[in-house]
């Protein structure tokens, strides 16, 4: 049986010399995302800005304008009613009462259902969320707090195993990553809640797991060859790497997507920002992490330095043959 | 690399099938587990969000616990004033700006106070603090005020009270496994699988009930009520509609002296409540009624007057009916429930709620199983087209994978909510990595010359080592969501740690067994990769 390869055995693509454009490119793109996300802001859900979400489902598709009518009369402030993909399915979005206490969020939950019962008797609440001012804004510094936490272990977790380079070089790959995600939805408009959180903490993860291959192939092969150039070495792993590269973000993705397809629309926005994050962190790790070692000024050690700490210090040096 | 004893092949093997059969009652659920008497084994719970039902994070009002402190502070002073011989004459009590302030009439009798009133405050902690901090201004005006640490235990006391309160009220509803926890210092969880209707969890739990019963002030006139002056030791409370009455500020008696509080019919056939009164309330409530036959007394719910009723004759049996509200069938219910469970030490408020239809629940299941198994058959397919021989073991790998983790998840209890199943579909993507790792080293050091033993052999070694760097990096990510995250964020945290460790068993481990033993049994020259 003829196995697949998605990539031809012994690539050689110069990815170094590329940097340079995609150094451009990465700056420009991370400078539109902040952009978008500086000038449009992020959609913020309940969870983060507070206030009160209701996940209304009726039998028919119901008449949109009557609907914010009956919220509106309420006087608790604009409604924004906003249909799924199945237009039967409402979701109704109302604000924080003004210089309420903290519990009166939630007292305008009856109210407004109890309003929404009695025009459409047909109505059911699949979701309430409520989320008070002072709730909200713990969820918001802890969900910062976890994505900085997250960026920071992580390097320096790749300072203490590698070099200091790496971890730097990865880092800014996952600020990157990060950016480019928020980017996505302040463009969108999809909104960000705290499912949108565990996303981003996942593509943390998920990047640092794809560019810490290539380090790892890069730290060997430092070892292996010590007369060749950085840039020789570089493009090697990053080319060595790159079945394994191509592998695993294809089954991630066809994981992600069957979710995105199938798996309802709750889970919606956390498998968009997957994909997103996925893709911006495959290219980040062939185009960014590893290309900023060599700006960094890392060079393999020459042979009279000390023993490099790391679990493979006895690898066996081979030479690369060439294919038949 | 290669080389597994018999006890280790046997060790792998046993641990896998374990895995496989403890996933089992998680998947067939509950009542399938019940049927086939598996139902002693420990199964996944279901998160709110699958199950349906809801959350609530309740916080305690800390400035209504001073204000109860400060009454009852109120009223242990004067009762100590009066019994201390000689009487001290104390006057204008005032409870104000979270301190109790009162003057002492003879500045002789100033010492005699503060003696009075130490002894009304306690040691907190171990420093030797006392609750209340007591001094004296000019000369004969004696000031309380709580300290930190008083504060600090007045709280602790009244959420160990309340968190009684409200498992009481929820059990009285009949909803089966909740979830009642403190969280913090002032806050309480509740987690409500199944409601239907959160409305009537937030009434039961969310009124304090405080019930009193105090006499009408029936000299004060309406011109009086309206202009808001009443004599002193009275008050003015209002009804439901908002009509005013004034009652004597002194209840003669409280809801803490009930045993029994239940739905019943008045005699117009309207809902009503029934209470019965403890053995001590109901000899009060028997001299009280003897001594006001004729005059209306007021019984008050948080601070509203529900109805005043007329004494006709002394009510000695200890029980009485509390009707004339605009009772429902359910609102005479939720206060029956309230009343018998006793008050609310403190108010609480709703901070936040998350409430999720059992519907929309069983509906999210089916697309996540759905989404699961597509997920699955997909990356099957493709490593089985890319790796052949190895991909088979990978996928074999990948399968057990999706067994075990359910399995650990199990036996530790844990919940499994939506995101969490992303986690689950994700972390099927990512386990699949290890293999590709494996393969892809394999496949290299054959194009480099070596035969398929070195080959598989420097494969397994170069690429565990990558796998665990790479898990390692992973694994962190998953921990500090697990710690940082709340809710969501949690239950998908679990779930990608929960992969991570079994992923690296199952697709280093058992795969590299099964490859070994290929190798041993078949001896091949060259191998398809």
């Amino acid at each position: 049986m003829r196995l697949l390869k998605l990539i031809p055995d012994d690539t050689n693509i110069d990815f170094v010399r590329l940097r340079g454009w995609a150094f451009g490119l990465t700056l420009l793109l991370s400078i539109l995302a902040i952009g978008a996300a500086a000038t449009r802001g992020l959609n913020l859900g309940v969870d983060f800005v507070g206030g009160l979400s209701i996940e209304a489902r009726f039998s028919q598709p119901p008449p949109m304008e009557k609907l914010r009518a009956t919220v509106d009369r309420l006087g608790f402030g604009n409604v924004s009613p906003q249909q799924f993909g199945d237009k039967r399915i409402v979701s109704l979005r109302l604000p924080i009462p003004k210089g309420a206490d903290e519990g009166a969020t939630n007292a305008e939950v009856n109210q407004v259902q109890a309003a929404v019962k009695a025009e459409f008797p047909d109505v059911q609440f699949g979701k309430t969320d409520t989320v008070s001012g002072k709730v909200s804004g713990e969820l918001t510094t802890r969900g910062i707090i976890a994505v900085l936490l997250a960026m920071f272990a992580i390097a320096i977790w790749g300072w203490i195993r590698f070099e200091w380079q790496f971890g730097f070089s990865t880092f800014v790959a996952i600020l990157h990553d990060v950016l480019m995600t928020l980017g996505f939805f302040a463009i969108t408009r999809l909104e960000f809640d705290l499912t949108i959180v565990a996303a981003m903490l996942t593509i943390v993860g998920y990047s640092i797991n794809d560019k810490i291959v290539i380090d790892d192939r890069i730290r060997e092969n430092m070892r292996k060859y010590r007369q060749m150039d950085m840039r020789g070495i570089v493009n090697l792993s990053v080319n060595e790497t790159l079945p394994r590269t191509v592998m695993t973000s294809l089954t991630i993705l066809l994981a992600l997507v069957s979710l995105r397809l199938f798996g309802g629309h709750v889970l919606r926005g956390l498998t968009e920002a997957m994909i997103v994050g996925v893709i911006v962190g495959t290219y980040s790790s062939i185009y960014v992490s590893s290309s900023l070692l060599i700006s960094l000024g890392l060079k393999p050690q020459p042979l009279t330095a000390p023993k490099v700490k790391g679990v493979a210090e006895h690898a066996e040096r081979v030479t690369r043959r060439e294919t038949p | 690399m290669l080389d597994f004893s018999r006890w280790k092949r046997w060790a792998i093997s046993l641990s896998l099938l374990l895995g496989v059969l403890l996933s089992i009652p998680s998947l067939m659920g509950e009542s399938n587990a019940n049927k086939y008497h598996l139902g002693f084994l420990p199964r996944i719970n279901l998160g709110l969000d699958l199950s349906g039902g809801s959350h609530l994070l309740l916080e305690a009002d800390t400035n209504d616990v001073l204000k109860s402190r400060l009454g009852a502070m109120d009223d242990s002073i004067r009762s100590a004033m009066r019994r201390h011989d000689p009487r001290i004459d104390i006057g204008d009590i005032s409870t104000s700006n979270g301190q109790l302030v009162f003057f002492v009439r003879d500045v002789a009798q100033v010492d005699a106070a503060v003696e009075e009133v130490r002894r009304l405050t306690n040691g907190v902690g171990t420093t030797g603090q006392r609750d209340w901090d007591v001094s004296v201004a000019d000369s004969n005006r004696v000031i309380m005020r709580p300290t930190q640490a008083g504060l600090d235990s007045f709280v602790a006391e009244a959420m160990k009270g309340a968190v009684d309160v409200v498992r009481n009220r929820i059990d009285a509803l009949g909803t089966r496994e909740p979830t009642i926890v403190q969280e913090g210092s002032d806050r309480i969880l509740v987690e409500v699988p199944g409601v239907q209707d959160p409305k009537v969890l937030k009434d039961t739990i969310g009124r304090t009930a405080k019930l009193e019963f105090k006499l009408v002030d029936i000299n004060v006139g309406q011109a009086q009520l309206v202009q808001n002056q009443v004599p002193f030791g009275d008050e003015i409370l209002h009804y439901e509609n908002g009509a005013p009455i004034a009652v004597q500020r002194r209840a003669i008696i409280s809801g803490t002296q009930l045993t029994d509080a239940k739905l019943s019919y008045d005699q117009n056939n309207l809902p009503a409540v029934s209470i019965s009164f403890d053995t001590e309330g109901a000899r009060r409530f028997g001299r009280v009624t003897q001594e006001n036959v004729g005059k209306p007394f007021a019984i008050i719910v948080d601070n509203v007057v529900i109805s005043a009723p007329t004494i006709n004759e002394p009510i000695l049996s200890g029980n009485a009916q509390i009707s004339g509200g605009n009772f429902t069938v359910e609102s005479a219910n939720t206060l029956a429930i309230a009343l018998k469970s006793g008050a609310l030490p403190v108010a609480l408020k709703v901070v936040e709620e998350r409430t999720v239809l059992a519907q929309l629940g069983a509906d999210s299941i089916r697309a996540g199983v759905t989404a699961s198994v597509i997920a699955v058959v997909a990356i099957v397919l493709f490593m089985l087209v890319t790796y052949g021989r190895f991909g088979i073991y990978a996928n074999i790998a990948v399968i057990l994978n999706v067994f075990v983790i359910l399995a650990v998840m199990a036996l530790f209890h844990g919940t499994l909510t939506l995101p969490g199943i992303a986690g689950f579909v994700l972390t099927i993507g990512t386990a699949v990595d290890a293999n590709v790792l494996i393969n892809e080293r394999i496949r290299e050091e054959r194009r480099r010359g070596r035969n398929v033993v070195q080959a598989v052999e420097l494969g397994y070694k170069e690429a565990s080592r990558t796998i665990f760097e790479a898990n390692a990096t992973h694994a962190i990510s998953g921990f500090v969501m697990l710690i940082m995250g709340s809710g969501p964020v949690k239950g998908f945290a679990i779930v990608l740690l929960i992969g991570i460790a079994t992923s690296v068993y199952t697709a280093v481990l058992f795969t590299r067994m099964l490859v070994a033993g290929y190798l041993r049994r078949q001896r091949p020259a060259t191998i398809h990769i």
